[in-house]
């Protein structure tokens, strides 16, 4: 690809062929303490992410739902380090951090996109030398050539943009900018953190077919992280969906769009307004908001606010497994697993 | 009074400083008793200024306003002093998009509703109080009477926001103004917050102008839409019509743009460019440079107020031509 060499992308080399997942998460667990009192002891636990597991293909986009407080984005900064993780893996090209894979190279690979534009930007250094900070930091030859080549491709005329400072761009335009220098790395996997919620729609249709673009020219895989599940259904190849901390549904796109195996998704799919004047939404499908994520909920953290929950979803916390149907379609909901003791398992969700 | 609820007449904003901006540029609009409207625009489009114009908020040393404002019969532009704050909160209250912002940190939520109630009704402590734990019930707090003696930091989002809401319907206003209140919320809670606002509505037979740049959110709450750009209401209609056929191009792109029915992958049909700067008043139509329709015409004056039905309006002067399938 003639383009690709223009810009002068060049990711690490692949190791483990295309069967292997770039990333693979294991088990990520990261609590925050609360401190409290005269002493500043630790009160209580925020459990932020509880043992988060999934993978991600090589050229994949993944897309990550689920309410406020649920850990999609404290799962992203963990991703890249930002935050520390207080337990599992993550494997990067079969190669996990910490052991053959220091912090500095993981960057390398994956970089990240916030949502608010304006903040991530340094309101004193200019559009060209905050995209080519990364590339010289981690030691990339010519990174201002790299960070106008790439600023030209994300949209932005170097010429015009290069010196100008984040104050003077507008919501999209920075976002563009935030966009190029996460790509000035060459990275192989790009973290899309509500990448797009804070622009408007017309400039976010604009930025979701740069992403298009993007992915297709460098071969890159997202994670792509959203409230907006129209969004994320538009992007994304497989969506997994969090709720307090847990993954309660992973399933490739089509699937759960025809399908939501696990109540929460059904209520967060059936809370998307209409769209249709004449036959709008009678009743909301969940009521009251999330609960707290310090001290969730015991058993399944979905049992307060389920309308199916029976005596085991208080007790017994269900496991990620796959549909008898499609074994892709993985669900944690007794009412799909048939061995669980719940009076209606096996039978799915009822309507 | 009987008659219209709102009548905007022609009216400007514009503010003055170191760069004038023309925020609303001769904006037209009316409501009949107990409608519900939808303001739709992106940001910047004038949406919350419309709104703040109505309620009197805006800087008067800093804002130039020319046209009319009249609400339920009164000329809401030459209210000053007490008559003015009669008239906010009484007649017309407001909901914001960040409730954390609009409550007052220091006073419990019972005594802010409470001296609201006071205030506008002349009633002692004790009834305000009454009438306060009577607002919280009707917007489905559980256990109100616990949550009176709450301050707003002691609450959820979702559960200020229905604060907010007892605040601004507890003097039984004609006319509520709702800035995107349901924004900072999760899908989960919007929702709930929407069938509320539209079950409230019905209770109390108040007129609601909900300000919103999300579509979805317009069809869920309103009957009737208007679309802002650039300080112009662009379209007129009811939501029907503006759903089924949107007859703008900006309409249209902001329909394409909900990504609703959209092939996964399928290259979107973005509206390109950005919103104009409003550094001066418009002569020409405001959407020409980003329109996919554009005649040359369409910068040479202002488009023509097309009208093909009672109360539908469009401004283009390509929108008498057949609708193209999508």
């Amino acid at each position: 690809m003639s383009a690709t060499e223009d810009v002068g992308y060049d990711p690490t080399p692949d190791t483990g062929g295309p069967a292997q997942p770039l990333i693979k998460v294991q088990n990520l667990k990261k609590y925050f303490p609360v401190r409290g009192g005269p002493l500043g002891r630790v009160q209580a636990q925020v459990q932020a992410v509880d043992g988060v597991s999934f993978d991600v293909a090589k050229g994949e986009t993944l897309g990550i739902v689920g309410e406020s407080g649920c850990g999609k984005s404290t799962t992203a900064k963990l991703l890249i380090g930002l935050t520390e993780r207080d337990q599992g893996d993550i494997i990067f090209d079969g190669l996990a951090l910490g052991e053959k894979l220091s912090l500095k190279d993981l960057r390398r690979g994956v970089q990240m996109v916030f949502q608010d534009s304006y903040a991530t930007l340094n309101p004193r250094m200019t559009i060209e030398a905050s995209v080519a900070f990364g590339a010289r930091v981690q030691g990339l030859d010519k990174p201002e050539d790299r960070a106008r080549k790439l600023m030209d491709r994300v949209g932005l005329d170097p010429a015009r943009f290069a010196h100008r400072y984040p104050h003077e761009l507008s919501g999209g335009q920075r976002q563009r900018v935030n966009i190029a220098r996460a790509l000035a790395m060459s990275p192989r996997l790009v973290v899309l953190d509500e990448a797009v919620s804070a622009l408007d729609k017309s400039v976010e249709a604009q930025v979701l077919n740069l992403l298009n673009d993007l992915r297709a020219e460098f071969g890159l895989t997202y994670i792509f992280i959203s409230h907006d599940l129209n969004v994320v259904r538009y992007i994304s190849d497989r969506i997994l969906v969090m709720y307090l901390g847990e993954v309660v549904e992973v399933a490739p796109v089509a699937s759960i769009w025809a399908e939501q195996a696990h109540p929460y998704t059904r209520s967060l799919f059936s809370a998307m307004p209409s769209m249709d004047p004449d036959n709008r939404t009678k009743e909301p499908p969940l009521s009251g908001d999330p609960p707290n994520p310090i001290n969730p909920p015991s058993g399944c953290r979905f049992h307060t606010r389920c309308r199916f929950k029976a005596d085991v979803c208080k007790t017994k916390t269900p496991k990620l497994a796959g549909l008898s149907v499609n074994a892709k379609h993985m669900v944690a909901c007794h009412l799909h697993d048939a061995d669980s003791g719940h009076p209606k398992a096996g039978q799915g969700v009822p309507s | 009074m009987t008659g219209k609820l709102v009548d905007i007449r022609n009216l400007s904003v514009r503010f003055k400083g170191k760069r004038t901006v023309h925020a609303i540029n001769d904006v037209s609009l009316s409501m009949e008793q107990g409608e519900t409207l939808a303001l739709l625009g992106e940001s910047g489009s004038g949406k919350s200024v419309t709104l703040k114009t109505l309620l009197g908020l805006l800087p008067p040393k800093r804002s130039e306003i020319d046209g009319s404002i009249h609400v339920n019969g009164v000329d809401v532009l030459s209210l000053r002093g007490k008559a003015l704050a009669k008239y906010r909160g009484g007649e017309v209250s407001m909901v914001f998009q960040e409730p954390a912002l609009a409550l007052d940190p220091v006073f419990t939520v019972g005594h802010q509703i409470a001296e609201s109630v006071r205030r506008h009704k002349g009633v002692s402590r004790d009834e305000a109080m009454s009438v306060a734990l009577d607002m919280l019930d009707r917007v489905r707090i559980p256990s109100a009477n616990r949550r009176l003696h709450n301050y707003p930091h002691e609450l959820s989002g979702g559960m200020r926001q229905r604060v907010m809401i007892a605040l601004a319907l507890a003097c039984r206003p004609r006319l509520l103004l709702a800035d995107e209140p349901t924004t900072a919320l999760d899908a989960t809670v919007q929702i709930q917050i929407l069938l509320l606002l539209r079950e409230l509505q019905k209770e109390f037979g108040m007129g609601v102008i909900f300000v919103t740049h999300d579509i979805g959110v317009a069809v869920e709450i309103s009957e009737r839409v208007a679309v802002m750009y650039a300080g112009q209401i662009f379209e007129e209609g009811t939501t029907r019509e503006i759903i089924r056929e949107g007859r703008h191009p900006y309409t249209q792109g902001l329909l394409a743009a909900n990504l609703h029915d959209v092939e996964q992958g399928q290259r979107l049909n973005a509206i390109p460019g950005a919103p104009p700067a409003l550094e001066s008043k418009p002569d020409g139509c405001s959407f020409a440079p980003r329109c996919p329709k554009a005649l040359p015409e369409c910068t040479a004056g202002l488009p023509p107020m097309l009208m093909p039905a009672p109360r539908r309006r469009v401004a283009c002067i390509r929108a008498g031509e057949p609708v193209v399938a999508e």
